[in-house]
């Protein structure tokens, strides 16, 4: 589903992805863990397409298509769908007719016949339950005066509503309690099919302790340092991510 | 005098001095001699100052010359408006009472014929050679001024004259459709004065369109409103006159105790020149004043909003909200006025206008005023200008929206804080259609 190999980018001419490989095929959920800086957020910027982010060397497959050379929009409409580590506040847009507009330019794209209004009441109702988003909220300003957990939920409805492929949740679990982080990985759980995947970015263990992972990534400075399975996660949680950035510091002495 | 001579290479100048004797004596009929008086001395204030230049502190901002270049001819060409001109003016679902003046001249008996009790309609040609209306245009506050409203008083001949007895409480809106439109370059200068009675309360909704073509039409409006004690106005003005209209549009109102007058001002890509002066004259005490506004330009176009609220009395309560969206070469101008007098002790007023400068030739020129001079008030303003958020925009498009699409969605919410205030739905769905026709695809 998304093949990515040797990915370089960079933002205000700084290095940030140094050579990026990675394959996710449906039905797999894959965790990118790593310490502050290491281009967790970045990865998922670039794979949506954000503009100030500069791709120098690198290919992104999806679907078998080439995802760098689409714009963001396109990727959204390919299947892509990214979770806002910070969803912005859109005053005026009302978060519905958002959804509705999102979702008819992603019909028309694949050649579907948009929703009438009593369909989309119907799906919106159905996936609102399915993630316990707050209905009232359905009905307000994209995002505006809403709490840190209400946006992220938000954007687990907005995942619900989308039904991309791929899903990349960028620390989607940050700012949460405990209970919001209980329904958010509920909401994602039951989105979870054979037919798509996840990339869940966090800095915590806690969340796959709810969304078990297939693989467990370490980025680090622009590299992924170690692959394995949801027991990587643990040992990192236990032993903290210096071991790893020594490691990498040997394996880069040692290759000079 | 370095400013005759300038005045005398405009050639609308030199029509309207060599012809104003002529004019004067084919339109005005019965009129009383306080009325003549009036114009004349409004002819001679027009004859002294011309026609503004940057060089007046109103128009500073406002460069007006590449439209005096052309020639222009006086009077009112009656001509019958297309339905096509009039239905582009019509709100679908909206119910309403529906009237129809073409260059300021009421077509009567097209759609008008059940107008409510408590409403009254009259032309302006007929009201102004009424004895006992003449007053009303003998003493006018907004036609008193220099340039464009002493031109209107010194020549106006028609337009609509409103009556709402005290008391009547008129739901349902009336919707004005004043269309343009002429066959060679033609200026015309309506004159409407509207009366609200004591606790009446009234809803316009003014829709101004005009035929796009090689024909230029100068219109010079000036609307007088009366609001008597405890009266009501709900007062929309939709402008959305096309190519070739070069808007000039006075409006004073004048409140008494208690009124309430609600103010909202849509003007739309189309006109080259589009230059309100909208003042509310507080003149009892008690008032309340609300003054929205929003303007989307394009093109070359030219779009200035001057408002003054004039705080004269205590207690009284303001508040302005004008919205801009500055597109490709367009020139937005906002000026903002709060004036309050010694005796106004006790002024609520609020002032704020913001701009999205969306086109990279597009300018805005923002100047909020507040002269106070009475100490125990509250007032304040604000302006902002900016762009678009690019955080914004790509959050919509990495949900699959493309980027029109998403640039439309974005000055429709700019827009949002103006337009949910009308508070009918199908005048709100008419105006957001209206600017959804203009959203750039590209900036």
């Amino acid at each position: 589903m998304l093949s990515i190999t040797n990915l370089h980018a960079e933002v205000e001419e700084k290095q940030i992805l140094k050579g990026i490989n990675l394959t996710v095929n449906p039905g797999e959920v894959h965790a990118i863990m790593g310490p502050n800086g290491s281009g967790k957020s970045s990865l998922a910027s670039v794979l949506a397409g954000k503009e100030n982010y500069r791709v120098t060397a690198g290919e992104v497959s999806f679907h078998g298509k080439d995802l760098l050379d689409m714009d963001p929009e396109t990727r959204a409409r390919e299947g892509l769908f990214l979770a806002f580590q910070y969803p912005i506040e859109i005053p005026g847009v009302s978060n519905i007719n958002f959804l509705k507009t999102a979702l008819s330019e992603i019909r028309t794209y694949r050649g579907l016949t948009p929703l009438d209004a009593k369909e989309f009441l119907r799906l919106s109702r159905e996936k609102q339950k399915l993630v316990e988003f707050d209905a009232n909220l359905v009905n307000r300003s994209l995002n505006e005066g809403f709490s840190g957990g209400e946006k992220k939920r938000n954007e687990i409805f907005q995942l619900a509503m989308l039904d991309p492929s791929l899903a990349i949740l960028d620390e989607t679990d940050s700012g949460l309690d405990i209970d919001a982080l209980r329904i958010v990985s509920q909401g994602v759980n039951k989105l979870r099919s054979a037919d798509n995947a996840f990339i869940i970015i966090t800095h915590y263990q806690r969340l796959l302790e709810y969304i078990v992972p297939d693989f467990v990534h370490v980025l680090y400075n622009g590299r992924i340092v170690k692959s394995g399975t949801k027991e990587l996660a643990l040992e990192l949680e236990e032993k903290g991510y210096d071991w790893l950035k020594e490691e990498s510091r040997e394996k880069a002495v040692t290759t000079i | 005098m370095i400013k005759m001579t300038s005045q005398q290479d405009i050639p609308l100048y030199e029509e309207v001095v060599n012809g104003f004797d002529q004019l004067s004596d084919k339109m005005s009929g019965n009129e009383s001699s306080g009325l003549r008086r009036t114009r004349r001395q409004a002819f001679e204030k027009f004859r002294e100052s011309g026609f503004p230049s940057i060089k007046s502190e109103d128009w500073k901002y406002t460069n007006i010359n590449r439209f005096l270049k052309e020639e222009y001819a006086l009077g009112v060409a009656a001509a019958p408006a297309s339905a096509d001109l009039v239905g582009t003016a019509t709100i679908p679902d909206l119910d309403c009472h529906t009237i129809v003046l073409v260059n300021g001249v009421w077509q009567k008996g097209s759609g008008d014929t059940a107008l409510p009790l408590g409403l009254e309609l009259l032309p302006v040609d007929e009201a102004r050679q009424n004895v006992n209306l003449s007053g009303l245009f003998e003493r006018s506050e907004g036609g008193k001024d220099r340039f464009f409203t002493a031109l209107n008083t010194a020549l106006f001949s028609d337009g609509l004259f409103i009556r709402v007895k005290p008391g009547a409480l008129l739901e349902k809106p009336i919707h004005i459709i004043h269309a343009f439109t002429a066959a060679h370059n033609l200026m015309v200068q309506p004159r409407h004065v509207w009366v609200i009675g004591e606790r009446a309360e009234f809803n316009v909704i003014e829709s101004v369109v005009s035929a796009a073509g090689e024909a230029r039409i100068w219109i010079n409006t000036l609307t007088e409103i009366h609001l008597h004690a405890d009266a009501k106005l709900s007062h929309t003005l939709i402008q959305s006159a096309g190519a070739g209209a070069r808007i000039v549009n006075h409006t004073t109102v004048r409140q008494k105790k208690q009124s309430l007058y609600n103010n909202y001002t849509f003007t739309l890509p189309g006109a080259d020149l589009v230059r309100n002066d909208l003042q509310a004259k507080l003149e009892e005490d008690h008032t309340e004043t609300h003054l929205y506004g929003l303007y989307l330009a394009a093109g070359q176009q030219l779009i200035d909003n001057h408002t003054l609220v004039d705080h004269q009395q205590p207690f009284c309560f303001s508040n302005e909200l004008y919205k801009g969206v500055l597109l490709e070469q367009s020139t937005g101008v906002f000026n903002g006025k709060v004036f309050v007098h010694q005796d106004a002790q006790k002024t609520n007023a609020f002032q704020q206008n913001n701009n999205l400068v969306i086109g990279k030739k597009a300018t805005i020129d923002s100047k909020p005023e507040l002269e106070i001079y009475a100490d125990d008030v509250k007032c304040s303003h604000g302006t902002t200008v900016g762009q678009f958020s690019e955080d914004a925009l790509f959050y919509l498009r990495a949900r699959g929206i493309g980027e029109a699409a998403a640039r439309a969605l974005l000055i429709n919410a700019f827009a949002f804080d103006v337009t949910e205030k009308i508070k009918w739905n199908a005048v709100e769905t008419h105006i957001n259609r209206l600017i959804s026709h203009h959203i750039p695809v590209t900036s």
